[in-house]
């Protein structure tokens, strides 16, 4: 199966297929209740209506109430030393807190990182396919996969469900032969490389906060504590961010865990300072 | 069955008056309520739910648990639309069966939950209405609960609640559990038989206050020793 899988024995067509999943949807219309498909992943759809707002029609019956696990803000930015990512960890489903303790960085490998906004289930699924393709690249051409090409896959993987209700920000971040990479991509098919982003329903405070102290030759432990307040005074003003803020720094030879601060004592700390 | 616009708000009586043509269509969901819960502890894991099985002001049932036996160290509870959660116990099942055929060995809680949060994306566009919490012991034989949103966003937690009175119970369970919003406690780990308690009491309180909950209370024990079950009878009121 998985021998099979990596050793690459196929014919063109069938290795485009692999890679570029986004060729060709596998949407059936026809509820497949034993999805079984443990090579190629088969999405079930519901019949004659459009899959972005099925939900929210199903949501107005009988007291059924489907919330998904959504909310975030996320930041990440390249300066002299590497790339700063720094998450928060709040999720919401409705109005209501599901939980206050996710990790929304998916470490991919030890030299990339995606970060995760929007559907939490769109993120997760998504970015660990990412991590597989990946890692097949890697075990197929010998050589490890560029931040340019894997945000590029993981950018096709979306434009193949374009228009169907995926909701998902996210940020690949990695060092690799041109040095530190950060790109940003989207649902929609989106992708952009720069300087710095940040994604999510707080995204406008964070750009504030970080607009305004950034500089291209910060030392490292500037860099962090200006990626800690900016998702600190993000998670201060909206709702839907909360809980810890996670920082990770992409050096030269791979990523570290920079730190896991609560919110509260953060903003405790910064309002000592500010009156 | 067919649900009806009847009952918008379950609970609410419904304002009776023309509000002009309303358009009545086909759900294929229904929600059929009860609670599930599941706690982790060192070397123990919980799984609790109540038995009831309602449709909007109907009880169908007074005697449908929501745990299901997985393995011999895993436990899933379901709650949401109970057809859902039929077919998707059975996939699960047939899966698991799969796994042992073709690798020799049962899976484990961990590798269960990536699963299940595969299964649950594949019908990323249809969703199953099922709120999943899985409970058993990892493979170091510590304790493991993992939660799962209906399309399959899942992490691991120590104690979580899911179904129709979760939003009771989780400030409860972070109060006593957690430790959260209390000065100057000392963290006591968790003991199996404090723990068992404390689920107890725990249902006995949403049993008061969610209509959906009550009749009675299933609670499966995982340890090393194996899956150990107690029924405790709530308020059938």
């Amino acid at each position: 199966m998985a021998l099979f899988q990596v050793s690459g024995l196929k014919s063109y067509a069938e290795l485009r297929e692999q890679i570029l999943p986004a060729r060709q949807t596998h949407l059936f219309d026809r509820t497949n209740h034993y999805n079984f498909g443990t090579k190629t992943q088969e999405f079930a759809v519901p019949l004659g209506v459009d899959p972005s707002g099925f939900l929210g029609t199903c949501s107005r019956d009988g007291g059924v109430s489907i919330d998904l696990n959504h909310g975030t803000t996320t930041l990440a930015f390249k300066f002299r030393h590497g790339v700063i990512v720094a998450v928060d960890s709040r999720a919401s489903a409705g109005r209501y807190l599901a939980s206050n303790d996710v990790n929304k960085v998916i470490e991919i490998n030890p030299y990339l990182l995606g970060t995760m906004s929007g559907s939490a289930a769109d993120c997760q699924y998504w970015e660990r396919l990412l991590a597989k393709e990946c890692r097949l690249y890697r075990l197929r051409s010998n050589h490890r996969i560029s931040v340019a090409a894997a945000s590029k896959l993981l950018c096709n993987m979306m434009l193949g469900y374009r228009g169907m209700g995926l909701s998902m920000g996210s940020m690949i971040c990695g060092w690799d032969k041109e040095g530190p990479g950060l790109y940003y991509v989207d649902d929609r098919g989106t992708r952009l490389s720069g300087r710095m982003f940040s994604t999510g329903c707080g995204s406008s405070y964070a750009y504030g906060v970080v607009d305004s102290g950034y500089r291209e030759d910060m030392a490292v432990e500037e860099a962090y504590e200006l990626g800690r307040r900016g998702i600190a005074h993000a998670t201060h003003r909206d709702a839907y961010s909360g809980g810890a803020v996670n920082m990770y720094h992409m050096q030269q030879d791979g990523w570290i865990k920079v730190c896991k601060d609560d919110v509260s004592e953060l903003i405790h700390r910064y309002r000592k300072g500010m009156f | 069955m067919l649900s009806s616009n009847a009952f918008v708000d379950p609970g609410k009586m419904k304002d009776y008056h023309y509000t002009g043509p309303v358009e009545h269509r086909f759900s294929p969901y229904s929600f059929n309520g009860g609670t599930v819960l599941a706690v982790a502890g060192e070397d123990f894991a919980i799984v609790a739910s109540d038995t009831r099985l309602s449709e909007g002001y109907s009880i169908h049932s007074r005697d449908s648990p929501k745990c299901y036996k997985l393995t011999d160290t895993t436990v899933i509870g379901c709650s949401g639309f109970h057809g859902d959660c039929l077919t998707l116990t059975k996939i699960i099942d047939a899966r698991l069966k799969m796994y042992k055929h073709s690798n020799n060995k049962t899976m484990t809680s961990g590798a269960i939950a990536a699963m299940l949060s595969t299964i649950l994306y594949g019908r990323r566009f249809f969703p199953y209405y099922v709120y999943n919490i899985i409970g058993g012991l990892d493979e170091h034989g510590k304790g493991a609960v993992y939660s799962f949103d209906p399309v399959g966003s899942y992490q691991r937690d120590t104690y979580k609640a899911g179904g129709s009175a979760s939003a009771m119970l989780q400030p409860l369970l972070d109060n006593q559990i957690g430790f959260k919003n209390m000065e100057g406690v000392q963290h006591v780990p968790l003991t199996q038989d404090k723990a068992v308690q404390l689920v107890k009491d725990v249902f006995i309180s949403a049993a008061e206050r969610d209509v959906y909950t009550g009749d009675a209370l299933r609670v499966c024990i995982i340890t090393k020793e194996g899956i150990s079950e107690q029924t405790v009878p709530l308020r059938k009121d």
